[in-house]
């Protein structure tokens, strides 16, 4: 009987070594490709900045991180709050809360309408949402601009028509940016809730309206609920990148409305001050990540009590 | 005596569904029925006839293409599911996964805004009711079948509806199951005093359970009647063959008598048949005897009918004869068989048969 349990323990062991070996390729590349730059970067966000970009080798301090909250005044050595950098982070953060916002109110109904198609059709309606990916990030973007531009095709509409008597600014203000972000991410936001929704049995829904619940009700107590696992992966998947978003602004915003992308570029190029570019680096993925964590908390608890 | 209000009255409906490049499909064609009040009212019929979509319409899952449908005097054909005082429990029972058994009971209660203590007391009710006072706090997917079963079953009923709609509710459950289900289902249909209104293409539960049956066939209502009307005296071949077992012969009307004629069969032989109601059918007609209404004797002399044995066939609770009759059509005749072994009839022997008094049905052609 020992002796059985002893074969069961072996096989059970070269079981698992054997997946170990097999996952090692993938777990190297796993390790060099996402551990490694993190790495490097935050090595360099330690590191004394160099006079013309890059950073001095081996020589630590501090600055780079002090530089992402203070500032030291230009003429004697007051230190102050760096207002633009926490004014970059706000509207970083609000412009991607409220971007995800938007593609969940627009990306729900259209991946419940695909959902409710004839299964034939729906594949059909899919194509056509991943079409905007078939151009190029910067083209669509400065489509985008062609639109909203003062002179550009929304604008003159509007005039002709007579709704407007001046061109409406729309470009270069927080709004562009957001709809621009919005525009190119809500397809990441109507995939994975198809997918969830088209797992739904709509039937479930039949029975809850036989239950006297009203179509609004139907929705809130069993549709959301169950299809709770899309709604939070395509938040992330809209959140996360709107948050480092670069071109967008980058072009919506016109240089005066930045984002915490277009900041850390600028440290590595006009600014020359790779280690503060470093630790913003590092302080986006760190936001990233404690949002991930508190939106998943959430959901998860709220889930929790709406089931008792 | 007053007859029982008319819980549905379904008047014209038909439905089509329209396909799309393909042809329309007229799932109900011109179907009329009234259920009463408090009765056992069950859909029989094969797949594909229509009995789910009729009972869609009824819930408002679906709406007619023409006609009308009344709950009580009141027109609800074009009502939305939740403004109908009527419950569904489904085939594949649909409970909420994310719910746990007493939340599933209580969420039509809850929808209709009752106050929490009173959905508290009724869910309590109802699990009693279905005996399942155990199992409250369990999530839907932690329960066995037959419990998902109760509890689809507690969920429609929490809400006290007028009528209850159910959707071959033991087609899922194995056979004992699904007995100590039916005398469930009965039970509970008899201490609610709700309208049961049930599908199913099983005959033998239709027989065992219902008030009355409705047997339907491509999109329409064939008869009407109690399970003993339909069995003894079905008025259609189809109703005839798809209830038990029939055999059928061909004769012609004679004579008739109020609601029984003489009909004269191929053979020469003359019998008297049950007509179908309403109906006054002249000239070549078909008859149905049920096998178990005929007797097999081993004298040709005084029989009805009269042929050949073809063959016996031994079934432990009855024998099948199968006799070849003269003018040629195939006769089976059961016999219940009973300790004393009677005696033996062999194959090849000319055989004569009895029909019991009122065993010959005239069928509408
Ligand atoms: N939504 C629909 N769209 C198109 N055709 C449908 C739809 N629902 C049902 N039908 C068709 O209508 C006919 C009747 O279907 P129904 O579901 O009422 O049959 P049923 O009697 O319940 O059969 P079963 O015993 O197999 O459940 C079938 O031919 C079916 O294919
Ligand atoms: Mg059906």
């Amino acid at each position: 009987m020992s002796k059985a349990q002893d074969i069961i323990k072996a096989a059970e062991r070269r079981d698992l070594r054997s997946r170990w070996l097999l996952s090692a390729p993938s777990l190297l590349i796993i390790f060099v490709a996402a551990i490694g730059p993190l790495a490097v970067v935050v090595l360099y966000s330690f590191m004394v900045k160099g006079d013309y970009g890059d950073v001095k080798y081996w020589q630590f301090s501090g600055e780079g991180w002090f530089s992402v909250l203070f500032e030291r005044g230009l003429f004697d050595d007051s230190i102050s709050l760096a207002d633009a950098h926490l004014s970059i982070l706000w509207r970083s953060v609000k412009i991607s809360i409220i971007t995800t916002i938007v593609t969940l109110i627009i990306g729900f109904p259209t991946a419940y309408f695909i959902a409710t198609r004839p299964p034939n059709r729906r594949d059909l309606w899919l194509f056509l949402i991943t079409i905007p990916f078939w151009t190029n990030l910067l083209i669509r973007t400065f489509a985008i601009q062609e639109v909203f531009r003062n002179e550009g095709v929304l604008n003159t509409a509007l005039i002709r028509t007579g709704l407007l008597e001046k061109p409406l600014q729309i470009m270069f203000t927080d709004g562009a940016i957001l709809l621009g972000i919005a525009y190119v991410y809500l397809p990441l936001m109507v995939l994975p809730l198809y997918a969830s929704l088209e797992k739904f049995d709509f039937r479930l829904a039949e029975a809850a309206s036989d239950l006297y619940a009203k179509p609004g009700r139907v929705l809130r107590r069993i549709i959301l609920p169950m299809v709770k696992p899309g709604l939070i992966a395509g938040s992330i998947l809209v959140f996360i990148p709107s948050l480092g978003a670069y071109v967008t602004p980058r072009v919506l915003g016109g240089g005066k409305h930045l984002m915490l992308g277009n900041l850390i570029e600028l440290q590595f190029g006009q600014g020359r001050n790779w280690p503060l570019g470093s630790a913003l680096s590092i302080s986006l993925t760190a936001i990233v990540m404690l949002s991930l964590l508190v939106y998943v908390r959430a959901s998860s608890k709220s889930g929790a009590r709406s089931h008792g | 005596m007053p007859s029982p209000a008319a819980a549905i009255d379904a008047r014209g409906v038909s439905k089509v569904f329209r396909g799309d490049g393909s042809a329309d499909l007229k799932a109900l064609d011109d179907v009329s029925v009234t259920i009463r009040e408090n009765e056992f009212f069950t859909l029989l019929g094969p797949s594909g006839c229509g009995k789910t979509t009729l009972l869609r319409l009824i819930a408002g899952f679906e709406f007619p293409t023409e006609g009308t449908i009344r709950l009580y005097d009141q027109d609800i054909a074009l009502l939305p599911p939740y403004l109908r005082p009527v419950n569904t429990v489904f085939q594949s029972y649909a409970l909420f996964p994310h719910m746990t058994v007493g939340q599933n009971i209580g969420f039509g209660l809850e929808m209709q805004d009752k106050p929490k203590r009173e959905v508290a007391a009724r869910v309590d009710e109802m699990l009693r009711l279905v005996r399942m006072e155990d199992l409250k706090d369990r999530l839907t997917s932690q329960i066995s079948g037959g419990q998902q079963q109760r509890v689809a079953l507690a969920r429609a009923l929490a809400p006290a509806p007028k009528v209850l709609l159910l959707d071959e509710p033991l087609s899922a459950l194995d056979l004992k199951l699904r007995k100590e289900m039916q005398i469930e289902l009965k039970r509970l249909q008899t201490e609610t005093g709700i309208t049961f209104v049930f599908v199913t293409h099983d005959q033998e539960e239709a027989l065992t359970m219902s008030d009355r049956i409705a047997v339907m066939s491509k999109g329409r209502i064939l008869q009407v009647g109690t399970p003993r009307d339909i069995y003894d005296h079905p008025e259609q071949r189809f109703v005839a063959d798809f209830i038990g077992e029939a055999n059928l012969m061909t004769g012609e009307i004679a004579a008739t008598t109020a609601d029984v004629a003489q009909v004269r069969l191929v053979s020469g032989a003359a019998i008297s048949a049950t007509l179908p109601a309403e109906a006054r059918p002249t000239g070549k007609v078909t008859v149905m005897v049920r096998p178990e209404h005929a007797e097999i004797v081993a004298s040709t002399a005084s029989a009805t009918l009269t042929g050949t044995l073809e063959s016996t066939v031994y079934f432990g609770t009855d024998t099948h004869f199968n006799v070849r009759l003269a003018d040629g059509t195939a006769f089976v005749v059961r016999r219940q068989n009973d300790r004393k072994e009677g005696r033996q009839l062999d194959p090849g022997t000319p055989v004569g048969v009895l029909l019991a008094e009122r065993a010959a049905q005239v069928l509408r052609d």
